[in-house]
């Protein structure tokens, strides 16, 4: 067993953009805007950076593949710069990626950045994306919503549940992050919604409607790292920690073996009980201060509770309806408003939920601050139930 | 002795009302009122001659899998996908038939499906005759209304078999009812009344005399004619000329399909031989360019179809839309949206090395665990076990299936929304997440036994290349039997 990431490292700042239609910006605006309230966060140097992760998932439409984007996007000093991918979960690979150098002594401060500007399409929804040369003769011609929407059918077979029952309770995840992120100001969507409305909006892919699914939104977020040393060095006090850091790949196990019951995220379970291990965190329903997860679609929000192991299995639904995971309830998820209203720029997700909790545990986040927390967890997707890379981060008070 | 070892038939599911096409068309053909009656089949978008044929040749092979007994395949059609690609290689990788068969497209004309069974049965051996036809036609002509979407297939066998075969007869010549050229376009008709007096009355005879000559029998000999023509009553007319007993005189299906094309004859081929008793005469004919003219007996022994034309026509969805019959068959200009605007360049070198992936849906089986999974790959996916280069061809496209998890997507493009498709689990392993057609918002559950249907994937319409992959679709027979059991039990 690794001796694992607790309290190696520490964050010496963090900045985030406005998440939304950024018709005003490029990627390029996108990166400096999150860039520079990281490093006044930080309160260092260009100079002071010794390396840069730098993460974007769609490079079809404008930010460009390589680490040159962001070198010249920021004038870097001509450091390492190391493009990461994985799919949504791109934004927590670079914030990885830098954290374990820093581990490592490789970099005594290193950077990373996540960022995508979709709003550049035409059309509203991602990107169509290019599948390569077997996919598209083979994979069904369908869409994020539509591969997430059957965890749906699958989790009410699987657990007797009505499709009303359920339907109310995927409601209530996005009526939930709605009020949240109205109290939000970089959030994209900040009008509060009724639950009539969810339930009543068109359909997107049964039985998602149109609240059940995030915002896609242009943006960027970014984390600069560092040693608690140096972080005190440099005059910081309270500092916020990493207390687990990991990743969950799917091998073909649920797409390909009868195994998967299309229910729920085989990957993350495995990514989440580790994460627990690696943060000596023995019971998450009670010391799980706060979450932000990847709630691409409420779907996906519901059965993740059951997967970080908060919810009973099977009970997930019933949590969400009593209210467990609301700004009052016993772990508030989505705080920020999630995904679903803060926005998805896809590279940009896993630093963004990074940012809030960071924030939160500073006692930083205005509004919608909550009490004492303690320890703030992200779960951070990529790809679609059958296969797909998990992400679980979960960062906390120095020495909790 | 050769004969019919087993035959099949395919209609897709959809019935186009003829009526829903007179009455939107009424404006400016007032004259086709009359014709508003009955249905005809129509091809879902997915669905052109060879994917119909396939399913047709699926129906005559049975449900075994193992085809290494086919020696030859005749896959006949005027509205084959390919001008230039073996039509029925295709057909062969779909059936996974063996790579040293011979493989014959045949074309030209619409006897040009009766032909190919005619080559194949005189040629001998174990050959599969399989037929399809797809043919477009403009709005507001008789033809659309006219024309029926359809496939037969005949497997042909040393011995009797289903039934014998006992002569041909044939006549050529080029008399041009009507024609249609090498754009794909839509057929140019003549006179009907010179067509009938001149082309049929005077060319079909000689073709039938000929065959019953060869087979040592009279007109009056024969139990079943079948003769698929758009005019009412030529059959009859035809019967009364040869001498034929007018209660031999077929139905030609006008009314539940309309005509196939080229397939029409084996398709009425097929269903005589589903009513066909022990030592009936069978006569099959169709004109075009002159005539073909086969004649069977039929011994009552054999396989018999699963579904059948019987089967196909009795699984049925009406289809009232005729907006959405244009649609399908290209004849309207619709707003796809950007969705759309993708590449569908299919990479040549990717389907050949995938050929029986894609085109067979063959995945792969561990020797030594017995896992099952698609695709075939070097490394075993079972859990705890990563076997490496164990895993042996294992065929999908017969087995039994239920769906684990499913979506009806709205956002993606789709030519029939909301697009379908989900998580299909096989009976004794695999699972694949795959498209589910000939479904409506409903239709679909967790739990829903599916088959598989060779279908068409996309159409690159820049280059002309069809992409045909397998899709589910609800097994309707287990649906049924399902609920029969329910019920039973209740």
């Amino acid at each position: 067993m690794p001796q694992g990431i607790r309290d190696k490292v520490a964050i010496l700042g963090m900045g985030c953009s406005k998440f939304g239609e950024r018709w005003d910006a490029g990627p390029d605006d996108l990166m400096v805007e999150a860039y520079l309230e990281a490093m006044k966060d930080a309160g260092i140097e260009p100079t002071q950076l010794d390396a840069a992760w730098f993460s974007t998932h769609i490079d079809e439409i404008g930010t460009g593949k390589g680490g040159t984007p962001l070198s010249i996007a920021l004038r870097l000093p001509n450091i390492a710069v190391t493009r990461v991918e994985n799919f949504c979960a791109s934004g927590s690979e670079a914030f990885r990626g830098a954290v374990y150098a820093v581990a490592a002594g490789a970099a005594d401060i290193a950077l990373a950045v996540g960022v995508e500007k979709l709003k550049d399409t035409g059309y509203g929804g991602l990107p169509v994306a290019n599948p390569g040369t077997l996919n598209p003769q083979v994979m069904p011609n369908g869409s994020a919503p539509g591969n997430f929407a059957q965890l749906a059918s699958a989790y009410r077979a699987k657990h007797g549940v009505s499709k009303e029952d359920l339907k109310r309770a995927i409601a209530h995840v996005s009526v939930k992050s709605h009020a949240n992120g109205a109290k939000n100001p970089k959030a994209h969507l900040r009008k509060p919604i009724t639950e009539e409305q969810a339930l009543n909006a068109p359909l997107i892919a049964e039985p998602l409607g149109l609240f059940d699914c995030c915002g896609v939104s242009d943006g960027a977020a970014a984390a600069i790292v560092t040693t608690p040393e140096i972080a005190r060095s440099l005059g910081k006090r309270d500092l916020v920690t990493v207390k687990a850091l990991q990743l969950s790949v799917s091998n073909g196990y649920e797409s390909q073996y009868n195994g998967w019951d299309g229910s729920h995220f085989h990957t993350a379970r495995i990514a989440a009980g580790k994460a627990y291990k690696e943060a000596g965190i023995e019971r998450p329903r009670e010391q799980i201060s706060m979450m932000e997860v990847h709630d691409c679609f409420s779907i996906t929000e519901l059965v993740t509770m059951e997967d970080l192991f908060i919810s009973p299995e099977g009970q997930g639904w019933r949590d969400v309806l009593d209210g467990f995971y609301d700004a009052d309830g016993g772990v508030p998820c989505q705080i920020d408003g999630g995904l679903k209203c803060f926005g998805h720029p896809i590279g940009a997700s896993g630093l963004r939920m990074l940012y809030e909790m960071y924030l939160q545990l500073q006692g930083r986040a205005g509004e919608r601050q909550l009490a004492n927390p303690v320890f703030g967890m992200t779960h951070n997707l990529g790809g679609a139930p059958a296969s797909n890379v998990c992400s679980v981060a979960i960062i906390g008070q120095e020495g909790a | 002795m050769v004969g019919i070892a087993a035959w099949g038939a395919y209609a897709p599911r959809l019935r186009l009302s003829r009526k829903a096409v007179t009455e939107a068309n009424a404006w400016v053909a007032p004259n086709l009122k009359a014709k508003g009656k009955g249905e005809r089949s129509m091809a879902n978008w997915d669905e052109d001659a060879l994917t119909m044929a396939v399913e047709a040749a699926r129906d005559a092979l049975g449900p075994d899998d193992d085809r290494s007994h086919i020696d030859s395949l005749y896959f006949a059609s005027t509205t084959a996908p390919f001008a230039d690609r073996l039509n029925a290689g295709i057909v062969s990788a779909a059936l996974t038939l063996e790579k040293s068969i011979t493989a014959t497209d045949v074309t030209g004309s619409q006897r040009c499906g009766l032909t190919a069974l005619g080559q194949a049965l005189a040629a001998g051996g174990r050959a599969l005759v399989a037929v399809g036809e797809h043919r477009k036609a403009r709005a507001a002509s008789a033809q659309e209304l006219d024309f029926g979407d359809g496939a037969a297939a005949f497997v042909i066998g040393e011995g009797p078999g289903a039934a014998q075969f006992l002569g041909r007869g044939s006549v050529t010549d080029d008399f041009i009812d009507h024609f249609r050229g090498d754009d794909g376009g839509f057929d140019y008709y003549w006179e009907e009344r010179w067509i009938r007096d001149e082309g049929i009355v005077k060319l079909v005879p000689p073709a039938i005399r000929k065959a019953l000559e060869v087979a040592g029998l009279s007109p009056s000999d024969v139990d079943h004619f079948c003769f698929p023509s758009t005019f009412s009553g030529m059959a009859a007319t035809l019967a009364k000329t040869i001498g034929i007993r007018p209660e031999a005189v077929r139905d030609n299906l006008a009314s539940v399909m309309g005509e196939a094309g080229c397939a029409h004859g084996p398709i009425m081929l097929a269903h005589a031989l589903e009513d066909a008793r022990e030592n009936e005469v069978v006569l099959v004919a169709q004109f075009g360019q002159g005539a073909e003219a086969l004649v069977f007996r039929a011994t009552g022994k054999g396989p018999r179809p699963a579904r059948g034309v019987t089967g196909s026509l009795a699984d049925r969805e009406v289809e009232t839309n005729y907006l959405k019959f244009l649609t399908f068959n290209g004849l309207v200009e619709w707003d796809k949206g950007m969705r759309a605007e993708k590449d569908n360049k299919t990479a040549l070198t990717t389907l050949y090395r995938n050929e029986d992936m894609i085109l067979g849906l063959v995945g792969g089986r561990c020797r030594e665990t017995g896992v099952v999974q698609f695709p075939r790959t070097r490394i075993s996916v079972a859990p705890n076990n990563p076997a490496v280069d164990t895993q042996e061809p294992y065929k999908f496209a017969e087995r039994r299936a239920s769906i684990l998890s499913y979506s009806a997507d709205y956002l993606t493009f789709s030519m029939a929304p909301p697009n379908h498709y989900g998580m299909v689990v096989f009976e004794g392993g695999g699972r694949i997440m795959m498209d589910i057609t000939d479904v409506a918002p409903g239709d679909v559950e967790t739990g829903l036994p599916v088959r598989m249907v060779f279908r068409i994937k996309e159409i690159d319409e820049k280059r002309g290349f069809t992409r045909y992959f397998w899709k589910a679709t609800p097994d309707r027979a287990a649906i049924a039997a399902r609920s029969a059991q329910t019920q039973a039990a209740e």
